[in-house]
């Protein structure tokens, strides 16, 4: 899969845009701020229609601007998609597939594969869970778009569980007595349900995913591996099976009821897991070193990017301002090991750091403009 | 800012559903704009809506006599209750033709969010007809949003002990969806199809 063309009105700091990739490595040069990270941002808004850098949608679009528009054509198996994205924020975004309007953005969601690596992704590392959350659930929407369903069904219910545990918690404190939790149980059984069906594929996402993090430090860090990935549940060891796991999840919701009431909110489910990450005997968090932290973060995207090759469709590869932070050797043997993507998009502002034979297409940028220049 | 009148109704028209601020002004300069006949048709509807429109005292679906016209008719069977979130949704499902049985309109989903709980729903009319024995199926035809979802297993669970078969409909709606957006042969299979739960 590759991404032929892009063209953006009004997104960041561009109020148009138009960019003809090629097949194979593409490289975008220009110094700091000149609207690198911008045109990969919105790549990888038509993958995942969310940023990687902002949680919501204002700063997309161009100061003074109301609304940014995505458009892009995907070449996958000879055939050509366009994919077009209106963002206005506040509201829903507007998608089109092709020549038709869709019903619901999310439609759009694995027409474009794309694995992008950023400056960001060291907080999948040294971040909060739910930065390893999100990594682990955004793959599992790229290799089957009904997750996004999953997880959005489970986060509402999770939603709607909390806010009745709240009341009855806020009851409760003033005295008013009525605690009504006669729809708790309800709650339980549709919570455990969506959480089941998540928990499970991440557990399975988890196992399939391990080799390839292991495979990708080893060749990032030239042997020096140990690279380990598990997945953390406070409900301890898990079941295999969705049917072991809505079990366990609601035996666990019953321990918990005490204190879940005691301080108004859900303390069991998918939403409050963590993946391990682990360097030989140590955990990474707290112990490897930036650059030991940065390898591993890198390994994790490549091995999404691995991960969704296997599956068949080979995906679009980002790596933003990647090159500068690895010393010579890695530089190479990272160049060895993406040299081969179907699409290979690199951003860097010094031009001698991306490695001699990552020369494919070449962009120069400034002013403004994206300038192809050989 | 208007003054007065003007501000007034664009503040009112404002308030109503799926209408937004600026919607509110296009609809008021229209108003102001338009055929004073229109207007007062419009303004005495909206009178006669408050007027003579009630709820149905046996299904709550809207009517403006003591029972609605499906609650009256008497070739309908007594046997199978539908219950739905809202009237539209009985105009929905009667657009299908495949349903003749009798409604029960709770006036909403379960929904702490909002606040509402079973007590704000229509939930104890609901078991008190179900409690004179003539109904042999419960359909349950809430919407398959996750409000809708949770108001189903939660009257699945309280009725089932009363012995009556509780039916939802089949899925092939779509998810997240509204009832009332369903097309008529969508819904009319999710009613051929409907699984017991
Ligand atoms: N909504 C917006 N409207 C206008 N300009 C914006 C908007 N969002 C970001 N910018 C501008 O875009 C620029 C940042 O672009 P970008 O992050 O793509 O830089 P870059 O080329 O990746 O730089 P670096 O090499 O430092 O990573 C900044 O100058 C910022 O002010
Ligand atoms: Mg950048
Ligand atoms: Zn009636």
């Amino acid at each position: 899969m590759y991404v032929r063309s892009l063209d953006l009105v009004d997104f960041r700091s561009y109020p148009r845009a138009v960019v003809e990739f090629e097949p194979g490595p593409n490289v975008l040069v220009g110094p700091n701020g000149v609207g690198k990270t911008n045109l990969v941002e919105a790549l990888g808004y038509v993958a995942t229609l969310s940023s990687h850098r902002v949680a919501t949608d204002a700063p997309l679009v161009r100061a003074g601007a109301t609304t940014a528009v995505i458009r892009c054509a995907i070449v996958h198996d000879g055939r050509e998609l366009m994919v077009e994205l209106a963002i206005e924020p506040g509201k829903a975004n507007k998608a089109r597939l092709g020549r038709a309007p869709v019903t619901r953005a999310r439609d759009v969601l694995g027409a474009l594969r794309l694995v992008l690596f950023a400056p960001e992704d060291l907080s999948l590392v040294r971040g909060d869970p739910a930065e390893r959350r999100r990594y682990l659930d955004e793959l599992l929407v790229a290799r089957q778009p009904r997750f996004a369903g999953v997880r959005a069904d489970y986060d509402r219910v999770l939603k709607q569980r909390n806010a009745l545990l709240r009341t009855a918690y806020l009851a409760g404190k003033v005295g008013a007595g009525s605690r009504d939790l006669s729809t708790l149980e309800v709650w339980d059984a549709h919570l455990v349900e969506h959480g089941a069906i998540l928990l499970a594929a991440r557990l399975e996402l988890c196992a399939a995913l391990a080799p390839h993090v292991a495979k990708a430090y080893d060749a990032v860090a030239a042997g020096g591996g140990g690279a380990a990935i598990g997945y953390r549940s406070a409900l301890g060891d898990l079941p295999a099976g969705r049917d072991g796991l809505r079990d366990q999840l609601l035996a666990a919701l019953r321990d918990a009821r005490q204190a879940e009431l005691d301080r108004g909110v859900t303390l069991v489910g998918p939403h409050r897991d963590d993946l391990g990450l682990t360097l030989g005997p140590l955990p990474v968090k707290g112990y490897a070193s930036h650059g030991e932290s940065w390898s591993f973060a890198l390994a994790l995207r490549l091995a999404a990017y691995d991960l969704l090759r296997a599956d068949g469709i080979e995906p679009v590869l980002i790596l933003d301002d990647v090159f500068a932070e690895l010393d010579t050797g890695r530089r190479q043997r990272l160049a060895d090991l993406v040299g081969g993507a179907s699409q290979l998009l690199v951003t860097c502002a010094v031009d001698g750091d991306v490695p001699a034979d990552l020369r494919g297409a070449r962009f120069e940028l400034g002013d403004g403009e994206v300038r192809r220049v050989h | 800012m208007y003054e007065g009148a003007i501000q007034d109704l664009i503040d009112e028209l404002g308030r109503l559903p799926g209408v937004g601020p600026k919607s509110a002004q296009r609809i008021a300069f229209y108003l102001l704009s338009a055929d004073a006949a229109d207007v007062k048709r419009l303004s005495t509807a909206l009178d006669r809506v408050k007027e003579l429109v009630r709820f149905c005292t046996t299904c709550f679906n809207v009517t403006e006599s003591e029972q609605c016209r499906i609650c009256r008719d008497p070739r309908r069977s007594d046997d199978v209750l539908c219950v739905v979130e809202e009237s539209k949704d009985v105009v929905a499902i009667e657009k299908t033709g495949e349903f003749r049985g009798r409604y029960h309109v709770l006036g909403g989903a379960i929904n702490p969010l909002e606040g509402i709980g079973p007590d704000n729903l229509r939930i104890r009319e609901l078991m008190a007809r179900l409690g004179t024995g003539t109904v042999r199926e419960l359909i349950l035809a809430t919407d398959p949003t996750t409000e809708g979802e949770a108001t189903a297993t939660y009257l699945a669970l309280l009725v089932k002990p009363m012995g009556i078969t509780v039916t939802r409909l089949a899925s092939g709606l779509p998810v997240g969806g509204d009832l009332e957006y369903a097309d008529e042969i969508t819904l009319g299979r999710a009613f051929e199809g409907r699984r017991r739960v």
